[in-house]
C-alpha cells in the first residue's frame, strides 16, 4: 500500500480513530487503526469491539493495499507535522513496517497483520431514517450531562433514545439520568423512525457521535436495531452496540403537578449560583434557595470554609419555600437554557423539582433536592 | 543513666532500686527524658473491668465474649497462660481452659471506663489518638514545661492513676514515633513501661519479624515471606523502588518502617474507617430466608451505631464466612453516603443475591466503609426510587419510637426470621 494524503484529512480520520481505540487494552490489535486503500479512497477503521468508526478520506493511492498501525502513535505524529504537509504512507507487504513521510521527516512504524483486525459483523437494522445534525446535536447535548457513571446501574450509562408519546404527539426522545437529575429532550419524529426500538446509546458513543454533528445542515443517516445503532455521514460511519438493559420507567419520576413556580433569567441565575458556591470546597456543594414574593435568596453555608448569600429578583408568587440543591446540578441544568427564562416547578423541599425553558416542554429537567 | 521509679515517680541517675521508696519498678534508659510519643494499651481491658467490678473473679480465668459459637473478645492474663487468645472461637478457648468463667461483655461499662481513662489522658496532652476503647497514642512533645516534668514521668503517673482511680492497669510504650511506641507498649505487658530510643532503633528492629508491623496481617506476611522478607533486616536490603514495584503504596511505608521511620502524626480525629457488625450462627446455614433475616439485623445494628456516632458510609460491605472458615467479602459503592438501615440492607441484600455462592455459611457480617460525617450522608435520595423517601421517613419515625420506648418497641418482620 502506498498513499499520499493531505495532513488535515489524515488528522481528522486518525484523531477519530485514536479516540475510539481502547488506550489500556491488552490486545494490541485493538490499539491499531486499519488503513485500506482502494482507487481514490482510503478508509480508516478503528474499534474497541463495542464501537466501530470508519472514516473515508480522499487520497492519491499509489498502490492499493492495507495495513494496521498504532492509532495513538500515528495520531501523535500527524498532529506534530506542519499544517499543509503532504503525508505519504508506504507499507511494504513483505515487511511489518509502514513508513510515514512528510517533508524531511520520516517515521517507521511497526504494523500488525490486517487479518487479525476485528471487523464488526454487519447487522440488519429494523429502522433507518435521516435527521439533521443540529436536531441530533440538541437531543444528545442537552441530555448527556445527566448520564450516570455508576457501574452497578449500567443501564443508566447512556442516553435512552426512543419514540415516545408527548403532548404534541409522537416524538423522538432522548432521556438520561443518574438518579440525581434527569434530562428529557424531545424532537420531531423523523419519517421512518416510527417503529424504531428504544435503545440506550452508551456514553462513549455519544461522545464519538458528537464529532459528526458540527455541520448544522448535514443529514445524518441513523439506523437502529435491538442491539446496535449506526450514525453515518457521507464520510464517517459510526456503529455501536447499545447497552443491553432496560431503561427504568422515567415517566413516573417526572413531577407533573408541582404547584410552586419560579421564573428566573437563566444566565443571571447560573452566575449567582456559581458565585455563592465558591465559598464551599465540598465535593457536593449545597446551595439553598429561599423564595418569597418575587425574591430569591441563594445561600451557601459551609461550616469549614465560609458562607455566601446573593439576592435575585425573580417571578415567584407562591408560599415561602426553602430548598437545597447540589450547586453543580443546578449549574448544569441552568446552562441548558439558551433562549428563554428558566422556569422551576417545586413541590416541597424533599420532592424532585422540575425545570424547563419558558413554557417549552420539549426539554425538561428534573433534579433531586438536597438536605441543607 | 536517667532512671524513673514507676511507683513513687522519683527521678534519679544510678541504681536498680528507687533511692526514695526502695521499690524495684524502675525504668532506666539513656533517652528516657527526651522521648515524647507514647502508646498506652490497657491490659486485658474488658476482663480487667469485669474483675474490678466482680472481685470474686480476681483469681479465676475470665473470658469476655459471646455464646458457644462466638469468639473471645478479651481473655484475662490467667486465661492467657492456658493459651486463650482474643478472636479465638469460644469452643476452642473452653477446650484450652475449661474452668474459665465466660462473661458476656457489658459494652456500656467499658465505654464509660474508657471515657474516664481518656479524661486522665486529656490532662497530659490534647494530642490523643484513640485506636479503640483500650488503647491510644499520645504526643507529649512540648509539654514538659507545662507539667514541670518530662513525658516519661507524666506517663508513669498516668499508669499509676489508672490503677488507683479507675482500677485497670495499662502498659506504656515510649519512643520517637507511633510505629515504635506501639511496638514498645507490647514488650513489657502487663503493667509495663518500655522505651525504644533513637540510638537503638536499628538494632532493636533488625531480627524482629516483619509481622510486627501494624497492618501486616497473615496475608501481608505471606506476601513478604514470598519475597524472602522475614525480618526487618531482610526488609532493609530492599531499595524503595523495588519495594514499591512489588508492594505498591505499602512498599514505600515498608521502606521507612524498616528503618524505624514513621512520620505519621498523632491526630485527634483519626478517621473512623468502618462501622460493622457480624454474627456467628448457632449452626451453619444456606437458607436464604434465614440469611436475609441476619442481613437485616446486622444492617440495623450498623445503622444504629452509625446514627449514634453521627456518621454515614459510602460503601456497604458484606462479609460471609464459609463452614471451612474461608472468607468472602463483597463491596458496593453507594451513590451517596448513608446511615439508613434500609439503604444498607438493600445494598447488602443485592450483594448477597449477586454472590453466586450458596454457602452454607457460619458467619455473616455487614459493614459501612468510607465513613463521613452524617451531615454529608443521605442528602438527596434516589430520583429513580421514589419509594425510598417514604421508607426513609418510616425509618426516622421508627427510630424516634425506639429512642423513646426501647430498641424492641418496634421491629421489622424480616428481623424475626
Amino acid at each position: 500500500m502506498r498513499i499520499s494524503i493531505e495532513r488535515a484529512q489524515l488528522l481528522r480520520a486518525v484523531s477519530q480513530a485514536q479516540s475510539v481505540v481502547e488506550r489500556r487494552n491488552t490486545i494490541p490489535i485493538l490499539g491499531n487503526v486499519l488503513i485500506e486503500a482502494e482507487e481514490a479512497d482510503v478508509t480508516f477503521r478503528a474499534t474497541d469491539l463495542d464501537i466501530e468508526v470508519i472514516d473515508k478520506a480522499a487520497a492519491q493511492v499509489g498502490r492499493a493495499g492495507s495495513t494496521t498501525v498504532s492509532a495513538v502513535t500515528l495520531h501523535e505524529i500527524v498532529r506534530k507535522l506542519p499544517d499543509g504537509a503532504l503525508v505519504t504512507l508506504n507499507a511494504d507487504p513483505s515487511t511489518d513496517i509502514v513508513t510515514v513521510e512528510a517533508g524531511r521527516s520520516q517515521f517507521q512504524l511497526k504494523t500488525l497483520p490486517k487479518e487479525d483486525f476485528p471487523v464488526m459483523p454487519a447487522s440488519q437494522y429494523s429502522s433507518n431514517f435521516s435527521v439533521k445534525a443540529e436536531v441530533l446535536r440538541r437531543l444528545f447535548d442537552k441530555s448527556k450531562f445527566a448520564i450516570s457513571t455508576e457501574e452497578t446501574r449500567y443501564y443508566l450509562n447512556g442516553v435512552y433514545m426512543h419514540v415516545a408519546e408527548s403532548e404534541e404527539g409522537r416524538v423522538l426522545r432522548c432521556v438520561a439520568t443518574d438518579g440525581h437529575r434527569l434530562a428529557r429532550i424531545d424532537a420531531e419524529l423523523p419519517a421512518g423512525a416510527e417503529e424504531m426500538p428504544g435503545v440506550i446509546v452508551p456514553r462513549k458513543t455519544v461522545g464519538e457521535l458528537r464529532k459528526l454533528l458540527d455541520d448544522d445542515e448535514a443529514d445524518i443517516a441513523v439506523s437502529v436495531s435491538e442491539t446496535k445503532v449506526r450514525f453515518a455521514t457521507p464520510d464517517v460511519t459510526l456503529t455501536s452496540k447499545v447497552i443491553d438493559g432496560t431503561f427504568p420507567d422515567y415517566t413516573r419520576v417526572i413531577p407533573a403537578n408541582n404547584p410552586k413556580r419560579l421564573e428566573v433569567d437563566a444566565k443571571d441565575f447560573a452566575r449567582a449560583v456559581d458565585r455563592v458556591a465558591t465559598v464551599s470546597s465540598e465535593r457536593s456543594r449545597a446551595v439553598k434557595l429561599s423564595m418569597d414574593e418575587d425574591r430569591l435568596i441563594l445561600s451557601v453555608n459551609a461550616p469549614d470554609s465560609g458562607a455566601a448569600e446573593e439576592e435575585l429578583a425573580v417571578a415567584y408568587g407562591d408560599e415561602k419555600l426553602e430548598i437545597g440543591f447540589n450547586a453543580k446540578y443546578l449549574l448544569e441544568i441552568a446552562s441548558q437554557v439558551d433562549r428563554e427564562n428558566a422556569v422551576f416547578m417545586f413541590n416541597s423541599s424533599g420532592d424532585p423539582t422540575l425545570m424547563r425553558e419558558g413554557s417549552d416542554t420539549s426539554a425538561v429537567y428534573v433534579v433531586m433536592p438536597m438536605r441543607v | 543513666m536517667p532512671s524513673l521509679c514507676r511507683d513513687c515517680l522519683t527521678c534519679f541517675e544510678t541504681g536498680s532500686r528507687c533511692p526514695s521508696c526502695g521499690g524495684p519498678r524502675v525504668i532506666a534508659h539513656p533517652e528516657l527524658m527526651e522521648l515524647t510519643i507514647a502508646h498506652m494499651d490497657c491490659d486485658a481491658f474488658y476482663a480487667s473491668v469485669e474483675k474490678r467490678d466482680h472481685p470474686e473473679l480476681r483469681d479465676r480465668p475470665v473470658i469476655v465474649g459471646g455464646g458457644r459459637r462466638g469468639v473471645v473478645s478479651t481473655a484475662c492474663y490467667i486465661a492467657r497462660i492456658k493459651g486463650v487468645r482474643s478472636a479465638m472461637p469460644m469452643f476452642q478457648a473452653l477446650k484450652l481452659c475449661p474452668e474459665a468463667v465466660v462473661v458476656k461483655g457489658r459494652m456500656e461499662v467499658y465505654v464509660e471506663t474508657s471515657r474516664r481513662i481518656r479524661a486522665l489522658m486529656e490532662e497530659l496532652t490534647p494530642a490523643i489518638e484513640p485506636l479503640s476503647l483500650d488503647e491510644a497514642f499520645l504526643d507529649l512533645t512540648g509539654t514538659a514545661r507545662l507539667h514541670g516534668a518530662p513525658p516519661a514521668v507524666m506517663l508513669a503517673r498516668l499508669a499509676k492513676r489508672m490503677e488507683e482511680e479507675i482500677g485497670v492497669s495499662g502498659s506504656i510504650g515510649l519512643s520517637h514515633n507511633k510505629f515504635l511506641a506501639k511496638i514498645a507498649s507490647d514488650l513489657d505487658k502487663p503493667r509495663g513501661f518500655a522505651v525504644i530510643g533513637r540510638a537503638e532503633t536499628a538494632d532493636f528492629l533488625r531480627d524482629r519479624p516483619v509481622g510486627m508491623i501494624w497492618g501486616v496481617g497473615q496475608a501481608g506476611q505471606a506476601a513478604l515471606n514470598a519475597a524472602g522478607i522475614r525480618t526487618f533486616a531482610d526488609l532493609r536490603r530492599w531499595d524503595q523502588k523495588a519495594l514499591m514495584t512489588r508492594f505498591g503504596s505499602m512498599g514505600q511505608r515498608l521502606y521507612h518502617l524498616a528503618r524505624g521511620e514513621d512520620a505519621r502524626r498523632v491526630t485527634r480525629d483519626r478517621a473512623v474507617k468502618s462501622i460493622s457488625s457480624e454474627t456467628t450462627f448457632s449452626e451453619d446455614t444456606a437458607d436464604r430466608e434465614i440469611l436475609d433475616g441476619h442481613i437485616w439485623r446486622m444492617s440495623e445494628k450498623v445503622s444504629d451505631r452509625a446514627k449514634a456516632q453521627d456518621r454515614a458510609g459510602r460503601v456497604v460491605v458484606l462479609k460471609l464466612k464459609r463452614a471451612d472458615f474461608a472468607l468472602v467479602t463483597r463491596r458496593h459503592a453507594l451513590r451517596e453516603p448513608t446511615q439508613m438501615a434500609d439503604t444498607i440492607y438493600r445494598a447488602a441484600r443485592a450483594l448477597h443475591e449477586q454472590l453466586g455462592q450458596p454457602g452454607p455459611w457460619r458467619l455473616l457480617g455487614v459493614g459501612l466503609a468510607e465513613i463521613v460525617p452524617a451531615a454529608k450522608g443521605d442528602l438527596s435520595g434516589d430520583l429513580l426510587d421514589p419509594d425510598s423517601r417514604r421508607r426513609a421517613a418510616a425509618e426516622r419515625a421508627t427510630d424516634a419510637i425506639r429512642a423513646r420506648f426501647g430498641a424492641d418497641a418496634i421491629r421489622k418482620g424480616r428481623g424475626l426470621r
